[in-house]
C-alpha cells in the first residue's frame, strides 16, 4: 500500500471518520432517491396534467426508486458481509449460491406457465428458489467448516442452478418464453408494481437487519476464528446470520428484479479505504452506496431510454468487469518486485 | 494491579482428527508467575494452550479456571478474563494498529456501544506497553515482523485479562524483541498475572519463566522451576537430544549437542 495516512484523535483513524462518512452517504443517497422520482424518459419534472402526474409517480417512479433503493442496498450491504464474513476482497452475494436459486426459481415459473396462472408467480417462484438455495448451501457447508467450505457450497449450488437455467432455456418449447426468462436474468427495475416492492421489502429488510447486527464479529474475525472466538465471538452463529442475511436481503432483491451483478463486489471494494478498512463500518457505508449506485445507474437508463433501452444488470456488468480488469492491473502492480 | 486466577487443568484427553493428542495431561499455572510450555513439534503445546483458552473442549478431564470449569464461563465473561494469542499473526485487512488493539476492547464493550473513555485509555496503555504507540495510525500489513508482533501483543493487553495465554510469542523475532517481550511477559506475572507461553528457545524459557511445563507425547513428562525441568534426561527422552545444561548465574543455558539415535 502508497499514500499517505493522515492522523485523526478519534477512533477512526485512516479513512474518513465514521459519523462524517456516513452522513454524506446518507444525504447523497437521499438525492440520488429524490432525482429518481423525478426523472423519466422524456427527462426530469412531470409532464401532463396533475392525475397523470400523481399516476406515473405512484405507479410508475416510486416502486422503481424504492427498488433500485433497497436492492442497491441489500447487494451492498451483503457483499460487505460477505468480504468481511470470508475476509477476502473478492466476494460477492452471488457466492452463496442465492441468486442463482432465486433466479432459477423464477426461470422454472416460466417455463411452467405458471407466469400466465398466477399475477405474482416470478417473484414468489424466485422467493422459494433462494430459500432452497439456501438451505442446500447451509446443509452442505455445516457449522464449523470455515470460508473455504462455504464458498465451495456456493459455488456447487450455484452450479446446479446454472445447469438447470440452462436445461430450462434448452427445453423451451414456446421461443417467447426463452426471451422471457432471458430477459429477466439480465435484471431490471422497469415496469415493477407496488405490490413487488410489498412483497420483496419486508425480506430484504430483515436481511439487512441480521447482517447489520455483525459488525462487531466481522472486526474481530480480522484476526482469524481463533481470536474473534477468544474475543467472545461465537464464529458458527456469525457463519448462519452471514448466509440467513444474504439469503433473505438478495434472495428477495433477486427475485423481484432478476439478477444485478458486480454491486455486491465493486461497492464494498471501492470504499474499504474511506472506511479505514473497518468491516463493522464497511457495513452499513455500503448499503447506503450500493443504493446510491444503483439508484444512479437507473436514472442513467432511463436518460439514455430514447436512444437505448438498456437494462441495469446489463449496465452493471458494463460497469463491473472493466472494474475487475483495474482491479487485476492494481494487484499486479502492488506484488510486482 | 490485576489479581490474576489459577488454572488447573487435569487429565486433559483430546483427540483431533482421530489422533489423540493430548492424553491424560496435567498442568497448574498460578497467578504472579510467568509459566512456559516447552516440548517437540506435535508435542500438543498449541493444542494445551487452545484447551486451556477455552477454543477446544477436551473429550475427557477438565480445565478450572479461578476454581470454576470452563465450560461454566460465559463467552463474554470468559473473554474479559483470558486473553489467547494464536501463534500465527494474523491481519486481514489494513487496519491501523490501533484499530487493531482497539479489538481487545471489544468483550468490555455493551453491543452498539462505542469506545469509552475507559476503552481510549486501555488502547493508549496497551500500546505504550509494547513500545508501539509511535506505530498507532500505521497500516498493520506495511509494519516488520517485530512491529506487529507487538501490536498483536498490546491487543491481548488492552482486554486488560487476568490470564494471557500466548502461543510462541517470540516466533521469528530477532533476539532483541526477544528479550524486551519476554521481560515484559514477566512483568506483566509479576504484576499478579496468570501468563502461559509456549516456547521453542529453552535458555529464553530458562532466563524469564518462573516455571516450566515440559509437555511430551500428549502429557507433562516434568513441571516446576526452569532447573528441575531443564536436565539432560529430560532433554533426552523429549526432544531426542543430547545436550549440555550450564549454569550462568543460577540460570540454566540449555546447549543441544547432538541428536541421539
Amino acid at each position: 500500500m502508497t499514500g499517505k495516512h493522515p492522523r485523526h484523535d478519534d477512533a477512526g483513524a485512516t479513512g474518513i471518520a465514521p459519523r462524517r462518512l456516513l452522513g454524506a452517504l446518507a444525504v447523497a443517497a437521499l438525492v440520488a432517491f429524490a432525482v429518481s422520482l423525478g426523472v423519466g424518459p422524456s427527462g426530469f419534472g412531470l409532464g401532463g396534467s396533475g392525475e397523470a402526474a400523481s399516476l406515473i409517480l405512484w405507479e410508475i417512479r416510486l416502486p422503481r426508486a424504492v427498488l433500485g433503493a433497497l436492492v442497491g442496498a441489500a447487494l451492498g450491504l451483503a457483499g460487505a458481509a460477505l468480504q468481511g464474513y470470508l475476509r477476502n476482497p473478492l466476494a460477492e452475494p452471488s457466492l452463496v449460491g442465492v441468486s442463482g436459486g432465486a433466479a432459477l426459481g423464477a426461470v422454472l415459473a416460466i417455463h411452467t406457465g405458471l407466469v400466465q396462472a398466477v399475477a405474482l408467480a416470478l417473484p414468489l417462484g424466485g422467493l422459494a428458489g433462494a430459500a432452497v438455495a439456501m438451505l442446500a448451501v447451509v446443509a452442505l457447508a455445516g457449522a464449523h467448516g470455515g470460508p473455504v467450505t462455504l464458498i465451495l457450497a456456493g459455488l456447487a449450488v450455484s452450479g446446479i442452478a446454472t445447469a438447470l437455467i440452462s436445461l430450462a432455456l434448452n427445453l423451451s418449447q414456446n421461443p417467447f418464453a426463452a426471451v422471457e426468462m432471458v430477459l429477466w436474468l439480465m435484471g431490471s427495475l422497469a415496469d415493477r408494481s407496488l405490490t413487488q416492492v410489498w412483497l420483496a421489502a419486508p425480506p430484504i429488510l430483515a436481511g439487512m437487519g441480521v447482517l447489520l447486527l455483525l459488525g462487531r464479529a466481522l472486526d474481530a474475525l480480522s484476526l482469524g476464528e481463533d481470536a474473534a472466538r477468544s474475543l467472545g465471538v461465537d464464529v458458527a452463529r456469525t457463519r448462519l446470520a452471514v448466509v440467513a442475511g444474504t439469503a433473505l436481503a438478495v434472495g428477495a432483491a433477486t427475485s423481484v428484479t432478476g439478477v444485478i451483478g458486480f454491486v455486491g463486489l465493486l461497492v464494498p471494494h471501492v470504499l474499504r479505504p474511506f472506511a479505514g478498512h473497518r468491516p463493522s463500518l464497511l457495513l452499513p457505508a455500503s448499503a447506503l452506496t450500493g443504493a446510491i449506485f444503483l439508484l444512479a445507474a437507473d436514472i442513467a437508463l432511463r436518460l439514455a431510454q430514447p436512444w437505448m433501452d438498456l437494462r441495469i444488470g446489463v449496465l452493471t456488468a458494463l460497469i463491473g468487469a472493466p472494474f475487475f480488469v483495474w482491479l487485476v492491473l492494481k494487484t499486479r502492480a502492488e506484488l510486482a518486485p | 494491579m490485576t489479581a490474576g486466577v489459577r488454572i488447573e487443568a487435569h487429565g486433559l484427553r483430546l483427540s483431533l482428527k482421530r489422533r489423540e493428542v493430548l492424553r491424560g495431561l496435567d498442568l497448574t499455572a498460578e497467578p504472579g508467575r510467568l509459566t512456559a510450555i516447552i516440548g517437540r513439534n506435535g508435542a500438543g503445546k498449541t493444542t494445551l494452550l487452545k484447551t486451556l483458552a477455552g477454543l477446544l473442549a477436551p473429550d475427557a478431564g477438565s480445565v478450572r479456571l479461578d476454581g470454576r470449569p470452563l465450560a461454566g464461563w460465559e463467552r463474554h465473561g470468559l473473554a474479559r478474563a483470558l486473553a489467547y494469542l494464536p501463534q500465527e499473526r494474523l491481519v486481514h485487512w489494513a487496519l491501523t494498529a490501533r484499530a487493531v488493539v482497539a479489538l481487545g476492547r471489544l468483550p468490555h464493550q455493551p453491543f452498539g456501544a462505542g469506545e469509552s473513555r475507559a476503552d481510549s485509555a486501555a488502547i493508549a496503555a496497551a500500546l505504550a506497553a509494547t513500545d508501539a504507540a509511535h506505530l498507532a495510525h500505521r497500516p498493520v500489513p506495511e509494519l516488520s515482523g517485530g512491529e506487529r508482533a507487538r501490536v498483536l501483543i498490546a491487543r491481548a493487553l488492552a482486554q486488560e485479562p487476568r490470564v494471557l495465554i500466548a502461543d510462541e510469542p517470540a516466533a521469528g523475532l530477532d533476539p532483541a524483541h526477544q528479550l524486551t517481550l519476554f521481560r515484559h511477559l514477566a512483568g506483566l506475572a509479576e504484576a499478579g498475572r496468570t501468563v502461559v507461553v509456549a516456547v521453542h528457545d529453552l535458555s529464553l524459557a530458562a532466563r524469564f519463566c518462573h516455571s516450566v511445563a515440559l509437555v511430551h507425547e500428549g502429557r507433562t513428562l516434568a513441571a516446576g522451576a526452569p532447573q528441575q525441568v531443564l536436565i539432560p534426561a529430560h532433554l533426552a527422552t523429549a526432544y531426542g537430544i543430547r545436550a549440555n545444561v550450564h549454569d550462568i548465574d543460577g540460570v540454566p543455558v540449555v546447549l543441544p549437542l547432538d541428536v541421539l539415535p
